[in-house]
């Protein structure tokens, strides 16, 4: 089984979010960024694959060349090689047509990527490329098994989940649960010491015509103050909840 | 031209979050000065859209349609909307819709504003506000296609009554069988509760509550509000309650027009999952807990204390204001 695993590198959700020129830029000056934390989780499951099943891991994320730690992490937690397709990643479908691209240059079967990445939080790339490629999909992901050509995937519905079974070619969009939280694992020393060694290729970018573009960023108004309400004086919470914010 | 609506049914019937999603469309299409045509799956009920502002409703009866499948539902969109010249198509953000909405918008060559908070700022060009860093902010997108679809944000917009003249038609989209590679074996649903994604209101338990003993209160309380109950991680980490409740950044993403926060701290991380929620409430006995300044209510003091009250006069007021 060839395995892509799609990388989205991602500020770390305590960072601070400022943009600049003109609002149209996010502010990458002092953000930590990381892997984003449902491809992590994807990545996680890609692993347990390789481990028990054999299978061949590939990280792929399109961006500039500062994502390359990003994809170094990867190839140390245990992904076999990476790519780079080297271009802004301005939006989803530029980005999914990308990874389209590669998953037909290298002809792999399951393709894991998260649910939503946690900056532009659009939730669209992995149904894109399921939908670019012609593959099998399951979104936001909480199970998978595979058994040759079978899959049997789990996905989250509002008030529970769903059991599905589809074959091979496959695109996931991976959550949590697809492995527990004490399963992702933290690189060691020797799996840094091999990701100086595994392949990390830098493809071109494919010509695609972007069908959306950001015209700005602003952040939601600053919220007046909590009001404080006495403990002994609850009906002035309902009052308020019923009358002022008419929530109840 | 027209806009088009794909309103969601269950098991035949409309869910509340269609009725939004077609009263947003009615004002989409008052903006383009067109009319809104809905299309909906199986539905016992059709002509119901006509109260939120559909003038036409097509219907499609089809019993391989009768579980979701994405890919199907997807290629029904994209037919219903090609027969109808819609130019803008409007999909809710249940999990369903998250689902088909790139499928659908990718076979429509139409750009996707996914999470879209409210009207489009502008027509022409055609932008939309939607969110971004986890709710840290917002980005408008302008959509750069000739045809667009709106991915509406839960609870982003409300359920507005406008009843219009409406015809009712069947509709029969071709299916491809490839679609149905893709077969439901099983659904399990937590049985007899609200789902965190359905709730209007959610009633919140951090690691203030001590114990897993302690949750009668809140489920006390969420009965009263008929909110959905949820948790915060180390809750369900601890196995006080179950991994299904858990919210914030890792768990699950809650916007419901209240949230109540007992015995929760307030870390960035629980905010980055419910700050799409509209008013929020904190209950802590720590006036320093973060969670205050995301607040718009809150009550220092102890949530052994202030629930029972809370759920007595709550009891009280539903019963003076049935
Ligand atoms: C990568 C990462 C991802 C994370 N993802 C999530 C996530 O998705 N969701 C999430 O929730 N957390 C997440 N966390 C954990 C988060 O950082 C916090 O540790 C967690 O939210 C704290 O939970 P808590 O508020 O229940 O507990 P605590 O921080 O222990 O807070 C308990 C609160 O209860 C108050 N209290 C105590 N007694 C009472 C009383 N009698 N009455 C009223 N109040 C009382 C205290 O004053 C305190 O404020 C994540 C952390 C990391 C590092
Ligand atoms: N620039 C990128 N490079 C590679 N994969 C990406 C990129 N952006 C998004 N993805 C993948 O698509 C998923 C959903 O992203 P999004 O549609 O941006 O919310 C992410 O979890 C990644 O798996």
């Amino acid at each position: 089984m060839k395995i892509l695993v799609c990388i989205s590198h991602v500020p770390d959700t305590t960072s601070k979010i400022n943009f600049t020129e003109a609002d149209t830029k996010f502010d990458t000056s002092g953000v930590q960024f990381v892997i984003n934390p449902h491809d992590e989780y994807a990545l996680t499951r890609a692993i347990w694959f390789k481990e028990k099943q054999g299978a061949s891991i590939t990280v792929v994320t399109v961006g500039n060349q500062s994502v390359e730690p990003t994809l170094r992490k990867c190839l140390a937690i245990g992904a076999d090689d990476a790519i780079r397709v080297d271009a802004e990643p301005k939006e989803a479908f530029f980005v999914a047509e990308q990874l389209s691209a590669v998953v037909k240059a290298g002809g792999f079967d399951l393709v894991i990527a998260g649910r939503e990445s946690l900056d532009y939080n659009g939730g669209m790339v992995p149904g894109f490329l399921a939908a670019s490629l012609g593959y099998n999909f399951v979104n936001a992901c909480t199970g998978i098994e595979i058994d040759g050509a079978n899959a049997t995937v789990t996905r989250e519905i509002d008030g529970g989940n769903e059991v599905l079974t589809t074959n091979l070619p496959l695109v996931v969009g991976g959550q949590k649960g697809i492995v527990e939280e004490k399963d992702l694992r933290i690189p060691n020393m020797r799996g840094i010491m091999m990701a100086r060694k595994k392949p990390l290729s830098v493809v071109p970018a494919v010509d695609v015509t972007p069908s959306s573009k950001t015209v700005s960023f602003e952040k939601p108004p600053l919220r007046g103050a909590c009001k404080l309400v006495d403990a002994d004086n609850i009906d002035e919470l309902i009052n308020l909840l019923h009358n002022e914010a008419k929530v109840i | 031209m027209s806009v088009l609506i794909f309103a969601e049914t269950s098991e035949g019937r409309f869910k509340k979050i269609s009725f939004e999603a077609t009263s947003y469309a009615a004002k989409v299409a008052e903006m383009l000065q067109t009319n809104l045509v809905a299309l909906s799956i199986n539905a016992s009920e059709p002509s119901q859209l006509s109260d939120y502002g559909a003038s036409k409703i097509l219907n499609v009866k089809n019993a391989r349609l009768d579980n979701f499948n994405a890919k199907a539902y997807a290629d029904a969109i994209k037919q219903a909307a090609e027969a109808e010249g819609a130019t803008v198509v409007v999909i809710d953000s249940s999990s369903n819709g998250l689902f088909l909405a790139p499928l659908a918008a990718y076979n429509l060559k139409a750009g996707l504003g996914s999470n879209t908070v409210a009207l489009p700022v502008s027509v022409a060009p055609f932008i939309v506000k939607r969110t971004a860093f986890s709710n840290k902010a917002f980005c408008q997108t302008e959509l750069t296609t000739s045809v667009k679809v709106i991915g509406l944000a839960k609870n982003a917009f409300g359920v507005f009554e406008n009843k219009v003249e409406a015809t009712v038609e069947a509709f029969d989209p071709s299916l491809n069988d490839a679609d149905f590679n893709i077969v439901s074996k099983e659904i399990n649903k937590t049985s007899g509760k609200v789902s965190i994604a359905d709730a209007d209101i959610v009633v919140s338990g951090g690691r203030g509550l001590k114990g897993p003993e302690n949750w009668g209160m809140l489920e006390e309380l969420a009965e009263v509000l008929g909110a959905a109950t949820a948790c915060s991680k180390p809750v369900a980490d601890l196995d006080w309650r179950p991994h299904n409740e858990h919210v914030g950044q890792t768990g699950k993403p809650v916007a419901a027009n209240l949230y109540i926060a007992i015995g929760i701290s307030g870390a960035i991380q629980h905010l980055a999952g419910i700050n799409a929620s509209k008013v929020k409430v904190v209950i802590n006995t720590d006036p320093e807990a973060p969670f205050f300044k995301a607040a718009d209510y809150g009550i220092v003091g102890d949530a052994f204390e202030v629930v029972p009250q809370l759920v007595e006069k709550l009891k009280a007021f539903k019963q003076n204001n049935a």
